[in-house]
């Protein structure tokens, strides 16, 4: 019996893994990972330095610790070139790897703004932990970092960041932090505990270029005003990894399309985590992954289980001002009215029928999530 | 008293301070927060993965 083959050794990936063996402790599994297969805690990697963590001390099971503990065969530093849908078989630089039937958990690539200047290339992104590695080994004699986009990630190393002592400015076209995901009201109140940190916000402003100068490097922005940073961060968002899937012929979207099974076009093809896109939607935070691993753990032990998503907020990891969201679509029919300021903010999101669908709960009142999510109407 | 964290996403548990906001009074052993808790930032519960010492 060929194996069931797992790409991807991030939190998706695994997490699949732990929950299968739960079920089924005999079918045999491999893992497939482009870097280390060092199993680590990827939301740290935006608040660890703070904490004086380095990469390797993030690493919370290295990978034979983790093949052993599964029970699983890893393949380390392997790249799949394409995937041979008809004879159920990965072309990897190693040689061939049949499959019985296939978990896409392949992550997501950070969007790289087009960039003028002759450092544009100098610009780095976060996104695992070789990433990481290699930021901190940028920033040990540097006082000034830019940070490009005031989103999620951007203001979790805004924050972490100063809090470590860097000089920081963020970056952002939007009016204010966080704005792709709360209303103004709330987003605001991160301002001014950043600010007391350290940190210089600029809003309404596009990076254009981004050039060496005699100390590091000069940001112009798009009203051709500079700043000068000693390393450049950006955080703009990520983009799924669609291309090894769409170049096989599976249906894609944003992400790869599963149904509620997690299955692709193909019976013997699933995906999760942040390449996936279920039921149309793209869901790239740490507790959907966790169940739809769950679920897709189930239907590979031949259960008939279908994911089903409950109130899943978001932490923002800003310690200097802490935040919870339950997000809303951005045409969600409704209001967002406030319950309770002074603190922080308490926002409830509510639809024409007045029933709570969204909330966002900043400083003292993020402690509320519990109650609040007991509160949400999922009809 | 011990500090723990969460293998998935690093949420840390402090068992001086306890999570007040979760009805866990400060003082509260790992070993005595109940079953059916689970972590407030990822969701996973307690029986299902390891909070690892630190």
């Amino acid at each position: 019996m060929k194996p069931i083959v797992v790409l991807g050794s991030g939190l998706a990936g695994y997490t699949l893994v732990r929950e299968l063996r739960k079920l089924d402790r005999d079918v045999a599994i491999t893992l497939v990972s482009r870097d280390s297969g060092d199993f680590y805690s990827k939301p740290m990697l935006s608040n660890a330095l703070a904490q004086g963590k380095t990469a390797d001390a993030l690493v919370i099971t290295a990978a034979a610790a983790m093949a052993r503990q599964l029970d699983i065969t890893l393949l380390q530093h392997t790249e799949v070139l394409g995937i041979d849908r008809e004879h159920k078989q990965l072309q990897t630089p190693a040689g061939v790897i049949e499959y019985e039937r296939l978990v896409l958990a392949l992550g997501a690539d950070p969007i790289r703004l087009p960039l003028q200047g002759d450092a544009a290339d100098a610009v780095v992104s976060v996104n695992d932990l070789d990433d990481y590695a290699k930021f901190r080994g940028a920033i040990v004699s540097a006082k000034q970092i830019a940070i490009i986009g005031g989103g999620l990630i951007g203001c979790e190393f805004a924050n972490d960041l100063a809090a470590a002592g860097y000089a920081v400015t963020v970056i952002d076209p939007t009016a204010y932090p966080l704005s792709g995901l709360m209303p103004q009201q709330a987003g605001e109140q991160l301002l001014e505990p950043l600010a007391k940190l350290g940190v210089t916000w600029r809003f309404g402003a596009a990076v254009k270029a981004v050039n060496k100068d005699a100390a590091g490097y000069a940001l112009t922005l798009a009203d051709d005003t500079t700043l000068s940073a000693d390393v450049v961060l950006s955080a703009v968002g990520l983009r799924p990894r669609i291309q090894l899937a769409r170049n096989a012929g599976l249906v894609v979207n944003r992400g790869i399309v599963v149904d509620a099974q997690l299955c692709s076009s193909d019976a013997a093809i699933y995906a999760l985590g942040d390449c996936a896109e279920i039921e149309g939607r793209v869901l790239p935070y740490v507790l959907p992954i966790m169940y739809a691993a769950r679920a897709l753990a189930r239907v590979l032990a031949g259960e008939d289980a279908r994911v089903e998503f409950p109130a899943m907020p978001v932490v923002v990891k800003t310690p200097a001002h802490p935040i919870a969201v339950l997000p809303v679509a951005r045409d969600a029919a409704g209001a967002w009215k406030i319950l309770a300021q002074g603190r922080g903010v308490k926002l409830g999101f509510f639809n024409t029928q007045n029933l709570l669908q969204g909330f966002v709960l900043t400083g003292a009142y993020a402690a509320e999530r519990g109650e609040m999510v007991k509160q949400i109407s999922t009809d | 008293m011990q500090v723990w964290q969460c293998v998935v996403c690093g949420f840390i548990y402090d068992e001086a301070a306890g999570l007040p906001a979760e009805g866990i009074k400060p003082g509260t052993a790992w070993a005595d927060i109940p079953d059916n808790w689970s972590c407030p930032d990822c969701g996973v519960a307690k029986a299902d993965f390891e909070m690892v010492q630190i």
